[in-house]
């Protein structure tokens, strides 16, 4: 009990003093997890908003394995990006293997599913909704899907915050391509893993505490958003 | 009631239904209808439930296709064109913006130019008093207003022809008098109305002629008063007596 309390007593030490080492870490698995969000949703949002308004031969396919690939072990996806980008592999030119650039593919890959397949059935359910309306006005194809999207930005909101918490909790797919180097692809996740296994239980446990606060201040964000958002539009 | 087709230089109308039929899972629901809607008098389509009222409402409009038959508009709609129908639902579909953004964004589909939106937005808010709720969220109107904005929103675009699938049904009496009162001014300022409702007694107010399906086919077409006072088929007789047990 002596040691845990001692570890929790120095984990609020690191984060009240601003340890250097442990800000790094921080900044550094949120410029990799915001980026893969960002690329992620940039191609996931039509993705999904495509799959929702179309009918085509195979779609219930196509959504099933969407649906499916929602559940990529993170430790497979780094596996085959490793693959990718190792000396050897089709990309491997690119020399990208063990940076941040190599995690943020990583977790692109990792949450893109998740969130085209969430925006998918938003989209998909609004679409049901407005469908007569729009095609009524004369709004077809990608008028429509952009009215649609943007109709239901803050339902989207809750799909691209699920990519996030994926890509900051995840530690199998940056652990595998980033390689956990102290200073260059050290992030929370890989950070805590290690520290753990070295018995470093104050900076795991202050990552661990920062990790947790950090999701829930953003889903607490979303959430007052949506409310808002909810109450001002209907 | 003029029985001949009139055709304005330029119309849309008549509208030409040639044997239209529409089956959908192995049902047939509309069934060889060919008939001719005509500029001017207000259509009002009635029958029992499941007869095909509104899906031949969405075959008109377009939003559904016929399974075999042609449906043609004195002028064909080209795609990408301004349309010149429109049509308003039971349920109206509000965008999750402002009211008078709503009618702004179907002005804007219209290829309206920008600066004319707004003014014409608010000139048809004002016409079926919703200028002071312009700036308030669509959505958290209540039903009547959200059906009074979806109106505005129709009217904004100046159709030739207005669809209105049963736009009162889920209204309290108060609100339906005012819908039927927008309905009413479409119509004076030029617009065709076809119009489907359960009301029969909207149907009087409203109707110059009664298109009767039955079944998916278009059982009896009758000026109002013909077709309440002596229905010439069966089921009209039938429907009219089961509507109005008293007379």
């Amino acid at each position: 009990m002596g040691v845990i309390v001692a570890a929790v007593r120095d984990a609020f030490g690191l984060m009240l003093r601003l340890d250097a080492q442990l800000l790094e870490i921080v900044g550094l698995s949120l410029q990799v997890s915001l980026s893969a969000v960002a690329i992620a949703t940039a191609l996931a949002l039509p993705i999904g908003a495509a799959i929702a308004v179309s009918r085509f031969r195979g779609r219930q396919t196509v959504v099933v394995i969407l649906n499916a690939l929602m559940g990529l072990p993170p430790v497979v996806v780094g596996l085959l990006v490793y693959l990718l980008l190792s000396r050897a592999g089709p990309l491997g030119q690119l020399g990208l293997l063990f940076t941040p650039s190599a995690m943020v593919i990583a977790q692109t890959i990792l949450i893109l599913p998740i969130i085209a397949a969430l925006a998918r059935q938003a989209v998909e359910d609004a679409w049901r909704e407005y469908q007569e309306q729009l095609r009524s006005l004369g709004a077809g194809g990608w008028t429509a899907a952009l009215t649609l999207v943007w109709d239901i930005r803050f339902s989207l909101l809750t799909a691209v915050l699920a990519g996030l918490g994926r890509a900051a909790a995840e530690v199998g797919a940056v652990m595998i391509v980033g390689g956990n180097i102290d200073g260059v692809t050290r992030v929370m996740t890989t950070a805590i893993a290690l520290e753990t296994s070295k018995g470093d239980l104050p900076l795991a446990l202050g990552l661990g505490v920062i990790l947790l606060t950090l999701v829930l201040l953003l889903n607490a964000a979303a959430y007052t958003l949506k409310e808002a958002a909810q109450r001002r539009y209907g | 009631m003029a029985d001949e087709p009139m055709r304005a230089p330029g119309s849309i109308l008549p509208l030409r239904l040639e044997n239209v039929s529409f089956a959908a899972g192995g049902r047939t629901i509309i069934d060889r209808v060919s008939l001719a809607f005509e500029a001017g008098p207000r259509t009002i389509i009635l029958g029992p439930n499941g007869a095909g009222k509104s899906v031949l409402m969405r075959l008109c409009h377009g939003l559904l296709a016929p399974s075999s038959g042609r449906i043609e508009w004195a002028t064909p709609e080209r795609p990408g064109e301004r349309r010149r129908q429109a049509m308003v639902f039971q349920r109206p579909v509000m965008l999750r913006r402002s009211a008078i953004a709503n009618v702004v964004y179907a002005l804007k589909l219209a290829g309206i130019a920008a600066p004319e939106r707004i003014r014409q937005a608010r000139a048809a808010l004002e016409s079926v008093g919703l200028a002071d709720l312009a700036d308030g969220a669509a959505r958290v109107l209540s039903g009547g207003e959200q059906q009074r904005l979806a109106l505005a929103r129709a009217w904004a675009l100046r159709p030739e022809v207005l669809f209105l699938d049963e736009p009162t049904a889920s209204l309290d009496p108060g609100a339906s008098a005012e819908v039927e009162r927008i309905i009413q001014a479409i119509h004076a300022a030029g617009t065709k109305i076809v119009m489907t409702t359960h009301n029969l007694g909207q149907a009087r107010r409203l109707g110059d002629e009664i298109l009767f399906l039955n079944q998916g086919c278009l059982a009896e077409r009758a000026a109002v008063d013909r077709f309440f006072n002596q229905p010439a088929s069966a089921e009209a007789q039938a429907f009219i007596k089961g509507e109005l047990p008293w007379t």
